[in-house]
């Protein structure tokens, strides 16, 4: 994948570009509003990650009004150290698909990238059957199979499971489990997301020997054959 | 010293007259309205003489004309002139005018050579210059017609009167002065007055400023306005003190709160960079850090989450909704979690419950209680939520309304009675729980989010365990239109 990295503080920036570059995509570096805006606007890139503050003039913001503005529709992920619900709200209205406020992991971060990547790509034919390995679960009519033996999930299990799927291969998060199936935007304190997962664990992976639902160390989660 | 209260400085400036100040206005309000009633007072007296006197002359010649007709009735125009030569001889202030002519415009009597080319109709009053031997003088005179084409003029001399005015006017003038005079003199009594009771405030308020928050504003025990402007004063700084000490207490809690997960963080980096002898105990020692560094994050979120909820910013984000699909959404959450505690959680929510507030709070706030609950309860326990409505009661605040009461009890470890009255406090934690993960800040949170929906939060022994209560007023008019449009099912 081909990255732009609009980040003014210099050892996040080398941090973020690190870890991208290890994982095989090739990042571009910009420091200032300026220089991020003019590569955003010349080239083509896979997705953008943009700090929302910068020095300069132009912000994060900024730059994504223009780019939407011109009809560029590469897929934008917001940083920043600004958390409260309204700002986050504020950048996905001025055209964000995702935020990740400072301080981050790296791995939440590179979760939400692909995540993004992969949603960009997915939009454009609606499934209602998803497969992973033996397993299968049809949209419509909420069923679930693997190895052609049928589970009862309730339906909170079963958006978990479909959360997963359309993840599959790529680690999610627990933040982004409780925000994109609870929908819930704070931190609770204890491991609820573990309890739910792995009493999902119980009925999908746990009679049929070989499991599919990973956990990734201090990351999160993978559905993965 | 300063005329305070409309300088924004407060610097201390020696002018004795500025023009932005307070007392100055007093005073020029006070002048003002002083001369201005001193001055209609004295217009009235001054149009009520002048009337007085006018409405006597008239009465006077009016009876004149009355006595002078009959004597015409009763002896004719000799007997008339007799009368008129007889009082003209007999008026020692000689101010009495009189001309009687016949139907060729000849006198006949009076003491008028001629008469006046003014007067032109009968029986209307007429002011007007008349010549009498050597002098001209002003004259108020009327005309009446006497039978066979004779004529009589009856009329007073006025000039009397005009000196009068002119001496009034006169009078006028100088209590005029005198009055400017009493204005300026009392403006500046009244302002001093003012100075003084302000100088008073801001003496206090400023030894306040400068950090003596144990001053207070003196009360006389009068119960006047002044007093009352003291009490509210002292008030205010007993309220602000309080909640320096507040600020103080939090601003400790949060060094050493912060401080804690920083010195371990730090610890563990140098400790590993000192005595680590492969990558992987390096890695781990990183990976410690790191957790306890995010700890550190997620402690200042939850206090800036905190702040926000309190300075009340949020209550634009308020809707009317259904609160038990709400609540059932994060039992749903906890229950998972209770079951693998080894908990019973058990659910008593009616079907439906109408809310005014913010869903996301909300659900935050509960969730929060039935974390601690599942925390600090020992297995094969019990976690109750309940909500149910209160029926109208009096509340707190003297209004009447219902009620919506949401309680968690648990089996737990409790809280004794001091521990309770300081559990919402940020970053405080009881003894027993010292040991069990967590900021201390979780139920500061809630009594944020409480507080923001105008609601109570209580707590009180289960025996054993813990219960506590969130208590909110309900909308009263809404409730109706919600229930209309809410769905029979969700």
């Amino acid at each position: 994948m081909r990255i732009l990295l609009v980040e003014d503080d210099q050892t996040v920036r080398s941090f973020i570009a690190k870890g991208l570059s290890e994982s095989g995509h090739l990042v571009e570096q910009a420091e200032s509003g300026r220089d991020g805006l003019s590569l955003a606007t010349s080239e083509n890139f896979d997705i953008i990650i943009l700090d929302r503050m910068l020095p300069g003039g132009v912000d994060g913001i900024h730059i994504l009004e223009t780019l939407r503005r011109q009809g560029n529709v590469t897929p934008v992920l917001l940083l920043s150290a600004l958390a409260e619900v309204d700002e986050k709200v504020a950048g996905l209205k001025a055209g964000g698909d995702d935020y990740v406020t400072k301080p981050f992991s790296f791995s939440e971060l590179q979760a939400r990238l692909e995540a993004l990547v992969r949603r960009n790509r997915n939009e454009a034919q609606p499934q209602t059957r998803l497969t992973v390995g033996d397993l299968e679960i049809d949209l419509l009519s909420r069923g679930v199979k693997r190895a052609g033996q049928k589970i009862d999930l309730q339906p909170r299990e079963f958006r978990l499971l479909e959360f997963l799927i359309r993840h599959a291969g790529q680690v999610v998060t627990r933040t982004m489990l409780l925000e994109g199936v609870w929908d819930y935007h704070f931190d609770p304190q204890t491991n609820v997301i573990d309890v739910h997962v792995s009493r999902l664990r119980q009925k999908i992976d746990k009679p049929f020997g070989r499991p599919l639902v990973h956990t990734i160390r201090n990351a999160g989660y993978m559905l993965q054959e | 010293m300063t005329a305070p209260a409309t300088t924004v400085t407060a610097s201390p400036q020696p002018g004795f007259l500025r023009l932005r100040s307070v007392s100055l206005r007093f005073a020029l309000v006070y002048g003002t309205l002083f001369v201005c009633s001193a001055i209609l007072f004295l217009s009235f007296i001054w149009w009520g003489t002048e009337g007085l006197l006018e409405h006597r002359v008239e009465r006077a010649i009016t009876t004149d004309s009355r006595t002078l007709y009959n004597i015409w009735a009763e002896s004719g125009p000799a007997g008339l002139t007799l009368v008129i030569d007889d009082r003209l001889e007999q008026d020692v202030d000689d101010n009495t005018l009189y001309l009687l002519i016949n139907k060729d415009q000849k006198w006949v009597a009076g003491n008028l050579s001629e008469w006046p080319r003014q007067v032109t109709s009968d029986h209307h009053w007429f002011t007007l210059p008349v010549q009498r031997a050597y002098t001209q003088d002003m004259a108020k005179v009327r005309a009446y017609l006497l039978p066979d084409g004779y004529r009589l003029l009856i009329g007073r001399d006025i000039s009397g009167r005009t000196l009068l005015r002119k001496m009034l006017t006169d009078m006028l003038l100088w209590a005029c002065i005198m009055i400017t005079l009493l204005a300026v003199g009392g403006g500046w009594l009244v302002r001093r007055l003012f100075r003084h009771v302000i100088h008073t405030i801001s003496r206090t308020t400023l030894a306040i400023t400068h950090g003596d928050m144990s001053r207070r504003m003196p009360v006389q025990g009068t119960d006047d306005e002044l007093d009352e402007i003291a009490i509210t004063i002292n008030e205010m700084l007993d309220r602000i003190s309080r909640l320096m000490d507040g600020v103080r207490q939090v601003s400790n809690a949060i060094a050493h709160d912060l401080r804690t997960p920083i010195t371990r963080a730090r610890a563990q980096l140098e400790d590993a960079a000192l005595h680590a002898t492969n990558e992987t105990e390096l890695r781990a020692a990183m990976e410690q850090a790191a957790s306890n560094l995010d700890n550190v994050t997620s402690i200042c979120e939850a206090l800036l989450r905190i702040a926000q909820i309190e300075s009340g910013a949020r209550r634009s984000a308020f809707v009317l909704f259904d609160l038990i699909p709400a609540l059932q959404d994060v039992c749903e959450l906890y229950e998972a979690v209770a079951e693998e505690h080894g908990l019973i959680f058990v659910r008593q929510l009616p079907e439906h419950l109408p809310f005014f507030g913010d869903r996301a709070m909300f659900q935050q706030a509960v969730a929060n209680l039935l974390d601690n609950a599942v925390k600090f309860s020992p297995s094969n326990g019990a976690v109750t939520l309940s909500a149910k409505v209160l029926p109208a009661a009096r509340r707190s605040d003297g209004s009447r309304g219902a009620l919506l009461r949401l309680c968690v009890a648990d089996v737990g470890i409790g809280m004794n009675e001091a521990d309770m009255a300081r559990a919402s406090e940020r970053f405080f934690r009881a003894e027993q729980a010292r040991n069990t993960p967590g900021s201390g800040l979780g139920l500061s949170l809630v009594q944020a989010i409480v507080q923001l929906h105008e609601g109570q939060l209580h707590l009180s022994s289960n025996n054993p365990g813990l219960i506590t209560c969130i208590e909110i007023p309900l909308p009263e008019a809404n409730a109706l239109l919600l229930a209309d449009s809410m769905p029979n099912n969700h």
